[in-house]
């Protein structure tokens, strides 16, 4: 049994120890809106963050997490820099399908945590292990830049 | 507008008890079994002209109604309470129709755009079937051509009635009565009705024989920016797409596909796999193996502790190499005749020059963010399948098939689909889990690994293109030949679109171009590619001829010593739509006004498909390395009417850098009968910071809409392979462009 804190809330969970924290999160704790794109890391469609830090939660073993706080898509908004994120990628009509959405926008809140005033540099370094297939790149940057200004 | 959105993603298919009820002529009242009394408006089906088009899936006219005859195709619904209902014939898949369509609806009906609740329509061909695609599919940028008059003749003739009903009940004129923000007012401004108060009264009116439509100039709703209505779930992580589904007592299972295409499971040694915690049984079916856990990732371990012999097959030795040669014999072969214009034998005879060229496209797959995926629950009484498809009635034969119960016994609960390109027509993955289902009896969910996502999709065709044309002492083209070899999707998807061995899309933009050409001829040669499944793909036909035909036009006008836009637009004399994009784009790109430095370079397309008109300059840089960056595109619209040119924007973006990743990066091999990639690794996607800013002008137009989720990748790929010439005098034939320039 490994005790996680996801959101704010204890949850003791039977699960292996090298299960990875984002099946963890879907198939037994029920929170879905953290998606599976590859399993190895490369798409972002997995991101949480871990203490405020994005992690892909495909590669993470639940044995990893520790005592570090978990927080998903569902409960960025609670985050300043998450609410922020979330109204500017509303605003400026960012999703499309929306499927990889949930991992750009855990991606953006991080960024924005640590670099509350990004340059393209800094998006393009934060955001470029997020792919989106529907190609949304151009409002990402520009709700990212829209979340900073609202600082 | 959000609970709506969320209901049409959780409740696709409830078949519908008082729907039934409206399939009569006109307007029905009826109790719907929520007790809410609903007026159904049944729509006639699009007047044909105005829907007359190039048809991308199921060619013109197959199985769409004879002109004139009642073929009703989606409903509005308004209940007492004053909901308003949009039965949604069309799937979301990211191109914005869950926004532009109840738009249609909302602008004729007067009502603000957030008082329409979508719900998804149930699998019905005979009410939802779209003419363009001959079934009730959502793909080949169709959906807003589809709707844009329906819909409003649905809304209007709500409305008219809506009004008749509040003079009936004032006893006057109905000239007298306006309707505005969802009430029906009388001119003298001393009564009022909610639509709500009036459904009840409006649902035992006449449907109005004479409908009429708002002018364009009166348009409040359409042509506005309008911001999406499903953005509120998809970034909060609400949003249910069909990966998404969770039932109780629900299994997961993970799959082995056999890996060669067309090869069977010969045995299986799954000792090692039971042991592991949390697996619960393994299930062999034809060509594969699914593992069966408490969760997904039991499931996964429990798939690659399995030890399988297969039996290959035939293909087990097919590789590109081969697949690509014999495509070459096969254009030896005279072809099924496509476009024949004047006499191309006299023309090449009188003609100053020859041009010759092969151009070679590779397979692709569609990589959807969402991995193939689908949940079932498989009784002895009844079948429900869960998942994100763009082809509900398929799914629901493909039940019908798997489990032998009747159509009123399978219910498809469709979902937000994370993707679609086309894989999500297909209905292989639903066959594939319903074996599972049977044989476990429990719902279980199936979600393929991106590894087996990639090697097991089904593909867009590798095709092999080999063009002529004549030139004339002044360099212009006078006569013009195009061999085009490959798979037919159509063949199979729908076959009575193949009209004398005539696929219309392996040969669309090629039998059609916008340019003048005197003397022509366009062939298709059908060869399947052994065993690997081929499908359509984001830009379907147009995508493989437009990079053919705009890069053969590029040859051309270099052989002619011509500016690659001033040779377009001289041939473009009888296309004053294609001719404008090409003024657009060119202007707004500076062509010919600026010097391009060493190592850059500059190309243009043009394409007419899917009922629009577009064109791309697109700047690249290529390094002493060969590596190209793609600096800039600009990019000319012109889909007539906007509903959405929010939307508009967004997928012309998004179909342009989705034809970045094809023209760069993208190809499936096969060798020894595998897919030799894998993942996102080998199978490499554009990333943020290699997309380029991307211009979208946007024409005005009158013209009835034209398609728009495709098109924009469709016209991508010769804009950036004319700029690589530009910049470096090698011409690509052959896509992607890889390393290809790595040793120029």
């Amino acid at each position: 049994m490994t005790t996680l804190s996801i959101n704010g809330q204890n949850h003791t969970v039977d699960a292996p120890p090298d299960m990875p924290l984002l099946w963890v999160l879907r198939d037994i704790v029920g929170l879905t809106g953290t998606k599976f794109g590859c399993g190895i890391a490369q798409c972002g469609a997995c991101t949480v963050h871990l203490d405020g830090v994005a992690v892909r939660s495909c590669v993470l073993p639940v044995a990893a997490v520790g005592d570090r706080k978990v927080t998903t898509i569902e409960a960025v908004g609670d985050t300043p820099a998450g609410k922020k994120v979330q109204e500017a990628w509303r605003r400026l009509d960012v999703v499309q399908c929306g499927y990889c959405q949930s991992g750009q926008v855990m991606s953006a809140a991080a960024l924005l945590t640590t670099v509350p005033d990004p340059n393209d540099s800094d998006i393009d370094a934060a955001m470029a292990g997020n792919i989106c297939r529907c190609g949304t790149y151009h409002r990402i940057r520009a709700a990212i830049k829209q979340a900073a200004k609202e600082a | 507008m959000s609970q709506g959105l969320i209901e049409a993603g959780r409740h696709a298919a409830r078949a519908g008890f008082s729907r039934r009820a409206f399939l009569k002529f006109g307007v029905t009242a009826s109790v719907a079994a929520s007790g809410g009394l609903l007026i159904g408006f049944s729509l006639p089906a699009a007047s044909q002209d105005q829907n007359k088009g190039k048809s991308v899936i199921g060619g013109d006219g197959v199985e769409s109604p004879q002109d004139g005859v009642f073929a009703p195709n989606a409903f509005v619904q308004i209940d007492k309470s004053g909901k308003i209902v949009l039965i949604m014939p069309k799937v979301e898949m990211g191109q914005g129709v869950y926004t532009a369509l109840p738009m249609l609806i909302a602008e004729e009906l007067d009502v603000p755009l957030d008082s329409v609740t979508i719900d998804h329509a149930p699998p019905n061909e005979k009410l939802f079937t779209d003419p363009l695609l001959g079934g009730q599919l959502t793909g080949g940028s169709t959906s807003v051509r589809y709707a844009w008059e329906p819909l409003r003749r649905a809304g209007a003739a709500a409305r008219m009635m809506l009004v008749a009903a509040a003079a009936q009940q004032w006893q006057c004129d109905p000239s007298s009565c306006v309707a505005q923000g969802g009430k029906v007012m009388h001119a003298s401004g001393d009564r009022s009705a909610s639509y709500a108060d009036l459904a009840e009264a409006a649902a035992k009116l006449p449907v109005p024989q004479d409908i009429k439509l708002k002018d364009a100039h009166n348009f409040k709703i359409i042509g506005t920016p309008v911001r999406r209505l499903d953005s509120p779930e998809k970034v909060d992580g609400t949003a249910m797409f069909g990966l998404d589904v969770r039932l109780p007592d629900m299994l997961y299972a993970a799959i082995v596909n056999c890996p060669v295409f067309g090869g069977t499971l010969a045995s299986v040694d799954d000792s090692n796999a039971k042991k592991i915690p949390g697996v619960r049984q393994v299930v062999k079916f034809d060509n594969g193996v699914a593992v069966i856990g408490d969760h997904t990732w039991a499931a996964k371990r429990g798939a690659a502790a399995l030890r399988i012999q297969w039996n290959e097959g035939p293909s087990a030795g097919v590789s590109t190499k081969q697949i690509v040669d014999d495509m070459a014999n096969a254009s030896q072969r005279t072809g099924a005749v496509a476009r024949k214009e004047g006499d191309v034998n006299d023309a090449f005879s009188k003609a100053k020059t020859r041009v010759d060229a092969v151009y070679v496209q590779p397979f692709l797959a569609h990589a959807t963010m969402e991995p193939i995926n689908c949940t079932v629950h498989v009784r002895p009484d009844g079948c429900d399948i869960w998942l994100g498809t763009q082809v509900p009635t398929r799914i629901r034969d493909a039940g019908m098939k798997a489990t032998g119960l009747p159509a009123d016994k399978i219910v498809v609960h469709n979902h937000l689909l994370g993707g679609g390109f086309g894989r999500r027509l297909e209905f292989d993955m639903a066959t594939q889990a319903l074996k599972i289902g049977k044989a476990l009896g429990v719902p279980v969910k199936v979600t393929w690994s991106r590894e087996e996502d990639i090697q097991h999709d089904m593909y867009r065709p590798c095709y092999y293109d080999k063009l002529s044309a004549g030139l004339d002492a002044n360099g212009k083209p006078v006569a013009w030949t195009h061999r085009i070899v490959g798979s037919s999707v159509l063949a199979r998807f729908a076959p009575p679109a193949v009209k004398d061995g005539v696929d219309p899309d392996a040969v669309e933009v090629a039998s059609d171009l916008p340019y003048d050409l005197p003397n022509q001829l366009v062939d298709y040669v059908r060869l399947e590619p052994h065993d690997v499944p081929t499908a359509f793909w984001r830009g379907v036909g147009p995508t493989r001829g437009t990079f053919v035909v705009e890069s053969f036009i590029d040859e051309l006008a270099v052989q002619a010593k011509a500016d690659p836009v001033e040779y377009r637009r001289a041939l473009l004399g009888k296309s004053p739509r294609a001719r404008n994009v090409l003024d657009v784009a060119t202007q707004a790109a500076a062509w010919g006004k600026q010097s391009v430095p060493q190592g850059q370079g500059r190309g243009v397309s043009v394409m007419h498909a899917f009922g629009s008109f577009f064109s791309i300059v697109a700047d690249v840089t290529v390094d002493k390395d060969g590596a190209v960056k793609v600096n800039r595109i600009v990019c000319a619209v012109d889909c007539g009417m906007v509903v959405n040119p929010n939307t508009v924007e967004a997928q012309v973006q998004g179909g342009i850098i989705f034809g970045i990743t094809a023209a760069l990066y993208s190809e499936i091999t096969i060798k020894d009968g595998r897919v030799e990639q894998s993942n996102f690794t080998d199978y490499r996607m554009l990333r943020i910071h290699e997309t380029p800013p991307v211009e979208v002008h946007i024409v005005k137009s009158t013209e009835a809409p034209g398609g728009i989720g495709e098109p924009g990748t469709a016209a991508l790929a010769p804009a950036i392979t004319n700029a690589i010439h530009a910049a470096t005098g090698k011409r690509i034939r052959q896509l992607p462009v890889g390393n290809q320039l790595q040793s120029a």
